[in-house]
């Protein structure tokens, strides 16, 4: 088959299939158990180090 | 050494620009060549006075280059609109295309030059600007590389100003958004590398676990964008002293890249790079987080997801087949989706907050933007189906729907920001009037409400005197009879960016004044002992 033919029944099956799965992954991964504590932590980002950046002591890892 | 080493290469810059200059083919490369040699040559004298100059310790945020971007934004956005109003008038009064003016100033080449200017121009530098913020508040670290900030707000604007030039001296490559040449595009890739590189080198030291989800857009929009800039601009030169250069794709293809390019322009740029100004913004002014975090990262990956594929609307009936016009109508319909979550996002962060509508212009402003968000994209997909297309598209409908998305989602939400950043910046108490604020809302949201129904009007009319048959089966209408009948709607439409434009100086004016007439806000971070 010419190269044209094989990326189309490419595209349109398994890489489909795999960008989908992906997105179907990332969905579950943040409704994961235990993950509302995290994301309350990280939408308060915008909240601190207003000013100035955060020393060495202060950062969060 | 190293500015030694800086010295000779902007020298090597001035004398190549000069030398091109002098060879070469066309005005306007003449003037692009001239204008690269004087930025170069300023460049230069600057850094020949900081040689020796003891370096000031890089501490703290580096808000000088956000300060600069902030006032690039207010300038270029008073000059798009001012434009792009000059032109809406031309469009009802041609006899305003002066023959003094014809080649350099008439309507063809002033609507590249309102095009950029409001989107590459005032959206471009509010994107650099607050990314720029806000990727170093959310992430607890001053920017990454130095002076390569600075580097890239300078070279932005040079970018802005060769486009510029190109436009009115007749130098573009005929593809929608995307009109520099050869010279403008190389220059604005290796500006965008550069800003890829401070915004990654930010996030790298970051002193945050995670990435804010402002971030995250503002991040899709820089790489998208750097993509879809280089694979459209696929060109050669025919001279390396001229102006033109040959695409490499041809036909179908070069017309589904640049609409590919076109369409995700849309969605990168004016979508997901303002989405992050909503992330950070909004919650800020509201003074409450977001609404569902987990939303918002749905709402992020769903719409990388789907934008890429949305282009092949913009091309049903052409020689694009079917099947591609209707992967991209399907995928633009169940944007639908991803749109609405991230406007319902937006929204109920003010949930609990919603008092401050009463008394916070500027928190009105940000939901209005968030509210013509949600209409924009009703109205794209529903325009993307063929048979809405078969309608819609080559009238002012689309017209319409642009300027919905791009004043009230695009310009509300920056003009949001730049209320909210101005005091921050320049540290003043608050801005000079919150009751101007409210005249540049209503002044705004008025213009846009004229400029958009009267699109609608002007759009539906115009395909139904199209499409409309004889019983033999002949078309009734002649083009020039749809000119003649829209002559009321391009009046109101130029009424309502008349509006906009005020509304626009009023908020310079505004802006201008909190700086020049507030008082500085007493120094808080003095008064905390050093670490």
């Amino acid at each position: 088959m010419d190269t044209y033919s094989v990326m189309r029944h490419f595209a349109d099956s398994w890489g489909m299939l795999g960008i989908f799965a992906v997105f179907i992954f990332v969905v579950f991964w943040a409704f994961r158990p235990g993950s509302r504590k995290v994301h309350d932590d990280i939408a308060n980002i915008p909240f601190r180090n207003e000013d100035k950046p955060a020393g060495s002591k202060e950062a969060r890892s | 050494m190293w500015d030694y080493i800086k010295l000779i290469v902007v020298g090597a810059v001035v004398l190549l620009a000069a030398i091109a200059a002098n060879y070469s083919r066309d005005l306007a490369y003449t003037a692009q060549a001239l204008i690269i040699m004087l930025a170069a040559l300023a460049l230069f004298i600057w850094q020949v006075r900081q040689l020796g100059d003891e370096k000031p310790k890089a501490e703290g945020y580096l808000d000088g280059v956000v300060r600069a971007g902030v006032i690039a934004t207010v300038g270029w956005g008073v000059t798009g609109f001012l434009v792009g109003d000059w032109i809406a008038t031309i469009l009802a009064f041609p006899s305003l295309n002066f023959e003094w003016a014809q080649g350099y100033m008439n309507f063809g080449r002033l609507r590249p030059l309102h095009t950029s200017a409001v989107i590459f121009a005032f959206g471009g530098n509010g994107l650099i600007a607050t990314s720029f913020y806000v990727v170093q508040r959310t992430s607890a670290a001053r920017l990454w590389g130095g002076n390569l900030a600075w580097f890239v707000f300078w070279g932005y604007n040079l970018f802005i100003v060769l486009a510029a030039t190109g436009y009115i001296m007749g130098a573009t490559q005929s593809k929608e958004y995307a009109e520099p040449e050869w010279l403008t595009d190389w220059w604005l890739t290796v500006v965008w590398v550069a800003y890829l590189a401070v915004f990654m080198g930010t996030l790298y030291k970051r002193k945050e676990k995670h990435i804010y989800v402002a971030n995250w857009f503002y991040l899709s929009f820089i790489i998208t964008i750097a993509m879809l800039h280089i694979v459209n601009n696929l060109s050669i030169p025919v001279s390396l002293f001229g102006s033109k250069s040959v695409q490499v794709f041809s036909g179908v293809q070069d017309m589904m890249t640049q609409w590919w390019y076109g369409h995700n322009a849309v969605g990168f740029f004016l979508t997901a790079g303002f989405l992050g100004m909503m992330y950070y913004f909004v919650p800020k002014q509201a003074e409450r987080p977001v609404f569902s975090y987990k939303l918002s990262i749905i709402h992020f990956w769903a719409l990388i997801f789907l934008y890429i594929w949305a282009g092949p609307h913009h091309l049903h009936y052409t020689a694009l087949p079917d099947w591609a016009g209707t992967l991209g109508m399907v995928m633009s319909i169940i944007l639908w989706m991803p749109s609405w979550g991230g406007m319902i996002n937006g929204l109920m962060t003010l949930s609990g907050a919603w008092d401050k509508l009463r008394t916070d212009p500027v928190i009105r402003m940000m939901v209005v933007s968030i509210g013509f968000y949600g209409m924009s994209t009703f109205e794209g997909p529903m325009m993307s189906i063929r048979a809405v297309n078969s309608l819609s598209h080559y009238t002012d409908w689309t017209i319409g729907h642009v300027h919905s998305g791009a004043l009230g989602w695009n310009g509300m939400i920056t003009f949001g920001a730049l209320y909210f950043l101005v005091p921050r910046l320049w540290n003043r108490e608050g801005l000079y009037s919150l009751k101007l604020v409210s005249y540049h809302f209503w002044l705004a949201t008025i213009g846009i409400v004229l400029y958009a129904s009267s699109m609608w009007v002007s759009g539906i009319m115009e395909g139904l005197m199209w499409r409309e048959v004889d019983p033999n089966g002949f078309l009734v209408n002649s083009f020039a009879d749809t000119v003649e009948a829209k002559w009321p709607m391009n009046v109101v439409r130029a009424i309502g960016g008349f509006l906009y434009l005020t509304g626009g100086c009023v908020m310079a004016y505004n802006l201008w004044a909190t700086v020049a007439k507030r008082p500085a806000k007493a120094d808080v971070t003095a008064a905390v002992p050093a670490e």
